[in-house]
């Protein structure tokens, strides 16, 4: 026969049940005598060296790129408190962005975070240091990194209403960016950038010059250019402001 | 009663020496040490404060999972080997048996935390290298009693292994969970949420703040609040005296 594995509850001194009650009593009345935990910003701290990070990597940088800008990505939503972007320190978020590029180059991570999100922030300062960043690590891989910074052209265009910026933006990509796998567009926003700033004549030999050097061979791209150049070739008659 | 108590505490102690746990915490510490070295020289700046951020967190680790796991696996041994049945054949008070086991890990603890506090001695010192020491028995007392409490109610190291953690784990971070449950980011006021964040609260009455116990801050600076210590020590004493009188209640219960 099976032997009962509980003893009654009577075989428990009452001792111990009074000492239990008293002790859960104390613990539920010294809780509630303490503070609440409170919520505290923590400043970003510098990223870890470069040669540190290789280290820790265990010859895996692309998964350790990853994590940092994780952490760098929580760092905004600490527990019990959220960070206004603008009010990180901007500098350090740069280094940790640069960090994670040195760890993983062929990441688009850390340009996206800096392109769309940190650029995003009520302050131009911080947006043009973040658009600045995009711009910088561009040039060290253009064909790879132009998408970023036809968006920072756009983001200094249209956000920081910086038309030098823009097209200081969009003649890198023309300039840096001549693989064939980057768009047309994309080399040519220059171009209407200038037209916009009434640099008309600029703009005029520059899209001529592309239409006659036959690097365009999509009809309705050659067909869109043409009336664009038609335009500025009127605009040039006329006293008028262009369209844009 | 008292004698009885003490007698069982010496062979618990004189077991600990015998399995060459002495040898176990030196290895682990050995090894805590030599990381925390690695991680020093990995740095650029702060290497002193990051080698004892690193040192002191796994040092503490080391002497919780080997503490637990101690305690966990020779309880179940004696459950196994029908010792626990022999003793209580004796004419001995079962309080005397729990409060004996206690007594005896708690002592070994103390050696534990007193030897991760020697190995940290050369790196951080004065008062505040002390209230680490402390607070880290403090908190190996709490490991201890919990483990033991587990251990009779389970039987089996598994569950028993596996609850001393998830307390552990959560004792450790249940000010951060409240914290984020009471985000103004999470501001979905839904059924679900305000049910969680009313858990948590009851969970936190529940749980030792066990993350206010073996901070590394105190190896940084010498400002040792006192208050603090007392404080620390009356939750230790409470929440022991609440763990010992559960694994008590559920001892008294056991059929051998």
């Amino acid at each position: 026969m099976r032997k009962n594995q509980q003893r009654s509850w009577r075989e428990i001194p009452g001792s111990v049940v009074t000492l239990m009650g008293i002790a859960l009593i104390l613990q539920l009345a010294w809780h509630a005598n303490q503070p609440r935990p409170l919520a505290k910003a923590e400043d970003l701290g510098a990223p870890p060296p470069a040669l540190a990070l290789h280290a820790a990597s265990l010859g895996d940088p692309v998964f350790l790129s990853y994590l940092l800008l994780l952490r760098l990505q929580a760092f905004d939503n600490q527990p019990g408190i959220s960070i206004p972007f603008k009010d990180l320190d901007y500098a350090r978020v740069i280094e940790w962005l640069d960090a994670s590029l040195a760890l993983d180059p062929a990441s688009q991570y850390p340009l996206l975070l800096a392109a769309t999100v940190y650029s995003q922030v009520p302050d131009e300062a911080k947006r043009k240091e973040m658009l600045d960043f995009v711009y910088r690590r561009f040039l060290d891989d253009p064909v790879h990194r132009w998408q970023w910074l036809a968006h920072a052209s756009v983001m200094a265009k249209h956000r920081l209403n910086d038309l030098p910026l823009a097209l200081k933006y969009a003649q890198a990509i023309a300039d840096h960016a001549s693989d064939p796998t980057v768009p047309s567009w994309a080399r040519q926003m220059h171009i209407f950038l200038r037209a916009e700033m009434g640099e008309r004549e600029a703009a005029r030999i520059l899209l001529g010059g592309l239409l006659a050097g036959g690097t365009v061979r999509d009809p309705n791209e050659t067909a869109f250019l043409l009336q664009r150049l038609q335009e500025l070739e009127n605009a040039e008659k006329s006293p008028v402001e262009p369209k844009n | 009663m008292v004698a009885q108590i003490m007698t069982i505490g010496r062979f618990v102690v004189l077991e600990a020496w015998r399995a060459r746990m002495s040898g176990i915490i030196a290895v682990a510490l050995f090894l805590a040490l030599g990381t925390s070295l690695f991680v020093k020289e990995l740095a650029i700046t702060e290497s002193g404060r990051v080698q004892i951020a690193f040192l002191s967190a796994l040092a503490r680790l080391a002497a919780v999972c080997v503490t637990a796991l101690y305690v966990v696996s020779t309880m179940a041994r004696e459950f196994n080997d029908r010792v626990v049945d022999l003793t209580v054949s004796l004419e001995l008070p079962r309080a005397a048996v729990v409060l004996g086991k206690f007594v005896g890990y708690a002592a070994m603890a103390v050696v534990i935390g007193a030897a991760a506090g020697t190995v940290l001695s050369p790196f951080a010192g004065g008062a505040g290298l002390l209230v680490w020491t402390f607070t880290l028995i403090l908190e190996l007392w709490i490991v201890v009693a919990m483990s033991l409490f587990c251990i009779i109610t389970f039987n089996q190291v598994m569950p028993a292994a596996s609850f001393v953690v998830a307390f552990y784990a959560l004792a450790r971070s249940i000010g951060a969970l409240q914290l984020i449950s009471a985000s103004p980011l999470v501001a979905d006021q839904s059924l679900a949420h305000r049910f969680m964040d009313w858990t948590l609260d009851v969970l936190a009455y529940l749980l030792p703040n066990l993350d206010r116990f073996g901070q590394t801050v105190l190896l940084y600076d010498d400002h040792a609040h006192l208050a603090n210590i007392a404080s620390l020590l009356g939750q230790t004493l409470v929440y022991v005296l609440l763990l010992i009188c559960a694994a008590l209640f559920d001892f008294y219960r056991k059929n051998f």
